[in-house]
């Protein structure tokens, strides 16, 4: 990976290009001070977890997270350079072992779009730490105080003096220096360099010829390759199997039965797959193969009569004060919304390299969360942790599916009867069945209206299974502040609100989904708040501006307004609809426009987004967010659902769980709004902004309010 | 069987059985795992290779099938002239995110730009509908097509 993805060979572009390319000047050219700046290798400075500098100036940053198309091995290695005063291209990036703490509280665990919003925090100081000894080791060492000292161009520069000297020379001096404990933070107002400048992605050459390693190409030497069948039952046990037909067949080396799943191991991915199917393995199903669809969705809709849990904290309301609130208002208005469960289905199937030897395990995957993963390996070996050695791969997508360990620790359970390493690789078809879903929700929502048609009373109970309840039981009091979140708080002023929570599960095992609660609770109140602009008999953008408290709200609503052209009537034969949400600190409007469209229904055209984000880190990256969020989010509004039959989920693959193709994908225009305030998160908003989006042009075009996912379901059924 | 296979200009002969996917010989048998596996079914196209230059699903090719045809993966394309203008195509255009579906699109991209230079979004539609994107590049891999086309025409 290293070799592949050098920053070096990557094109250098616009003033990156005079940064990186000035440095090799500098170092030549200016050599002073003292005997420390040696020719030989001396010992590499390293003041922080993060950061290397070798005595050639080569900087090399540990990604502190898991790489999965988000764009943090681009977006991290920029807030580094910027301190660092270097072109993004001149740092190497290498992905680290997965290990609690190894980054102090910077947990390597990505999901809920942390990256940009926590490293705005930690990186950049960690960054700037690197730098400062070297500022305070330019020649001759500690007489140029760290506050006088720049680092342009891989080099330090004393401004008073204007001597400079490279990075790699002062590396020795720097290694004997210490390391402060805070280094000032350069600012906006210094002139960023990197920061907010359009960056091409770092590890693109790789992935375009094929280089980049994920985890399902990890080879090792005498490593087999094994498949698997579990029981497509939940909770069910593996019965029969013809273990001597598999053995049979060329190439299988071993069969592997386990409680609730059956592996055959092989030389190749098609030798196992042959074996698995001569093996033929029966199942006992037990007591969940009564399951069913209807079944779950009724059992949800009942839940949902129980009294549910005060979500609201300290801003509650009670009964007596909602209901007054309720009998004060012109019109009530009610609605209930269901959310299917829905697969992640990322493009590389679930794998795994594990080698349990000399007591222990080495892992090779790749992992959203290397740290709390090899934890969970050394639990479930029963050996202390370190033990076990994690090899973070990148990953092709993730989307919460490898927020779970689940598929490591199902190659351990293979892996401890393997004398080899052994790759463990799931079909599409086990992947798509053996998945942790998105929770199915079922919200009620209630609103009373003034004579304004302005809310009132709010009345919002949300039903589904708790993820945080099943992670953090410890934590869970009886309301998940997952689920709840976007619900509680929501974009606009609401006068008497009350929310609450009502935990309910069912056979089917649920995990993060791109998005998260934010989006589920995003889908359910800007759908609602546009049943609400309706019944008012407003334009449902005005209604949401007159309705917005925050300034940030307001301004993505105006320049969605403006750039999309909402003034306007839409074209014949178009529907328009809006959402609007605030979540992970960004801002987010978009307009979506749909037209009938043959074979769903109707055909997504044109998106406009405008995004509030904080300082943009990398204009391509959120760029790269919103267009693939909007594809993601369209995909599941349109498509999205797992269904149960008999205990079994009823998708297989992409034929009947369908994604958005490229003849599908609409026009997207991006508009990010400057700021120089803390970054935002752009890996869910997205999402969870177009999926209401896309359903209330649904409704501007048809008629039909879709209150239940997916839309195409709902457009032919 | 042995079964000689001609992949990016040598042949190569392996020990496997005869229905044995294309795709599993490229990287389990030869090693070489710039071909992704992503459906097993020929539904997401992150298989997809030349077969004497038509883009072909590796994983509903089997091996016999091959016979004489040349194989060419994504780790010789840049051997391509066109290919390789795909290639910087995607890197200038900044195509990519997750990226494991990418080698697969970028062979049916230069398949098409070698039958059709300069395609138009409706031919461009219809050849890389084979071809899913769980990350949603799709308008950048649209605009990294007319760019390789593009710059194809003025080498």
């Amino acid at each position: 990976m290293a070799d592949e993805t050098n920053p070096i060979q990557v094109s250098r572009r616009d003033m990156l290009r005079a940064a990186a390319t000035a440095a090799p000047v500098l170092a030549i050219g200016i050599r002073f001070g003292t005997a420390q700046a040696a020719t030989t290798a001396p010992a590499d400075f390293k003041p922080n977890a993060l950061l290397t500098i070798d005595g050639t100036g080569q900087i090399a940053l540990a990604l502190p997270k898991t790489e999965m198309g988000q764009g943090v091995y681009t977006s991290l290695t920029m807030l580094v350079a910027e301190e660092l005063e270097v072109a993004p291209q001149a740092i190497r990036v290498d992905i680290p072992r997965g290990e609690s703490g190894l980054f102090g509280k910077l947990d390597q665990g990505t999901g809920g779009s942390p990256s940009l919003r926590g490293s705005w925090g930690p990186k950049r100081p960690a960054a700037a730490q690197s730098r400062a000894p070297p500022v305070r080791a330019a020649p001759p060492p500690r007489e140029v105080p760290a506050s006088e000292g720049r680092a342009p161009a891989r080099s330090v520069v004393h401004a008073a003096s204007k001597r400079t000297a490279p990075y790699g020379a002062l590396v020795a001096a720097a290694a004997a220096l210490p390391v402060p404990e805070k280094a000032p933070l350069k600012t906006a107002a210094d002139g960023f360099k990197v920061i907010g400048k359009p960056q091409r992605r770092l590890d693109s050459r790789a992935k375009v010829i094929g280089t980049a390693e994920y985890g399902i190409d990890v080879r090792l030497p005498g490593m087999k390759v094994a498949t698997l069948a579990q029981s497509p039952v939940f909770g069910g046990k593996l019965g029969a199997a013809d273990e001597d037909a598999a053995m049979k067949v060329k190439g299988v080396r071993k069969v592997v039965r386990l409680p609730d799943a059956v592996a055959v191991v092989a030389d190749h991915y098609w030798a196992a797959r042959k074996g698995l199917e001569a093996l033929a393995p029966s199942w006992e199903d037990g007591a969940n193969a009564v399951a069913t669809q209807a079944a779950i969705v009724s059992s949800y809709a009942e839940a949902a009569q129980q009294p549910g849990n005060a979500a609201m904290g300290k801003d509650g309301i009670d009964a007596a004060t909602l209901a007054k609130a309720m009998e004060g208002a012109v019109k009530r208005v009610s609605a209930v919304y269901e959310q299917p469960f829905l697969a992640h289905a990322a493009m590389e199937p679930g794998n795994c390299v594990v080698h349990v030897k000399d007591g222990g395990c080495e892992i090779w995957t790749g992992t959203q969360v290397p740290g709390s993963a090899r934890d969970e390996a050394a639990a479930a070996l029963g050996v202390p942790v370190e033990k076990v050695v994690l090899h973070n791969r990148l990953m092709g997508g993730g989307f919460g599916r490898r927020l779970e360990a689940d598929y490591i620790l199902r190659t351990i359970e293979v892996a401890k009867q393997v004398d080899a390493p052994v790759k463990l690789v799931w079909s599409r078809e086990e992947d798509m069945q053996h998945d942790l879903y998105r929770p199915f929700y079922h919200d009620q929502i209630e609103a009373g209206l003034d004579a304004e048609g302005k809310p009132v009373a709010w009345n919002h109970k949300i039903t589904g299974a708790s993820i945080m309840a099943r992670l953090y039981p410890k934590y869970f009091k009886g309301v998940d502040a997952d689920a709840v979140d976007g619900s509680v708080k929501t974009p606009y002023t609401l006068p008497a609100q009350m929310v609450e929570y009502v935990r309910h599960e069912s056979a089917v095992p649920t995990s993060w989904w791109r998005g998260v609660g934010g989006a589920r609770s995003a889908f359910v109140v800007e759908s609602f708040v546009d049943e609400l602009a309706y019944v008012a008999g407003k334009d449902p953008l005005a209604y949401r501006r007159a309705l917005a408290s925050d300034p940030r709200a307001q301004a993505v609503l105006d320049l969605v307004a403006e750039k999309s052209g909402w003034a306007k009537p839409a074209p014949a034969g178009r529907g328009r609809g809006v959402a609007l949400l605030p979540t992970r600190g960004t801002y987010m409007a978009q307009v979506l426009g749909v037209e009938q469209g043959a074979e769903h229904g109707v055909r997504v055209v044109q998106v406009t987004a405008p995004v509030a984000c904080g300082q943009p880190i990398n204009p391509l990256g959120i760029e790269a967010q919103v267009e693939g969020g909007i594809v993601f989010g369209i995909t599941a509004a349109l498509f999205g659902e797992v269904t149960i039959a008999n205990g079994r989920i009823e998708q297989s693959n992409f034929h009947d769980y369908r994604m958005l193709r490229i003849s599908e994908a609409p026009a997207i225009a991006t508009y990010i709004v400057p700021s120089d305030q803390k970054a935002g998160g752009m890996g869910e908003p997205p999402v969870a902004t177009i999926m209401p989006a896309l359903a209330n042009a649904v409704f501007a075009l048809t008629g039909k309010r879709i209150r239940k996912l997916p839309i195409a379901k709902a457009l032919t059924a | 069987m042995t079964i000689t296979v001609n992949v990016n200009g040598k042949d190569r002969t392996v020990d496997v059985d005869e229905d044995m996917p294309l795709l599993w010989v490229i990287r389990d048998v030869l090693g070489m795992t710039g071909t992704k596996f992503g459906c097993g079914a020929g539904m997401c196209g992150a298989c997809t290779v030349h077969i004497d230059g038509e883009a072909q699903f590796a994983c509903q090719t089997p091996i016999a099938a091959v016979g004489k045809a040349k194989v060419t993966t994504i780790e010789a394309l840049q051997d391509n002239p066109v290919g390789k203008a795909v290639q910087q195509a995607w890197i200038d255009a900044d195509v990519v995110q997750c990226g494991y579906c990418q080698p697969g699109q970028i062979m049916r991209a230069t398949a098409l730009l070698k039958a059709t230079p300069k395609p138009t979004d409706e031919q461009i539609d219809e050849v890389m509908y084979a071809n899913l994107c769980r990350c949603g590049c799709y308008p950048r891999i649209r605009a990294a097509i007319h760019r390789a086309a593009a710059a194809k025409g003025t080498v």
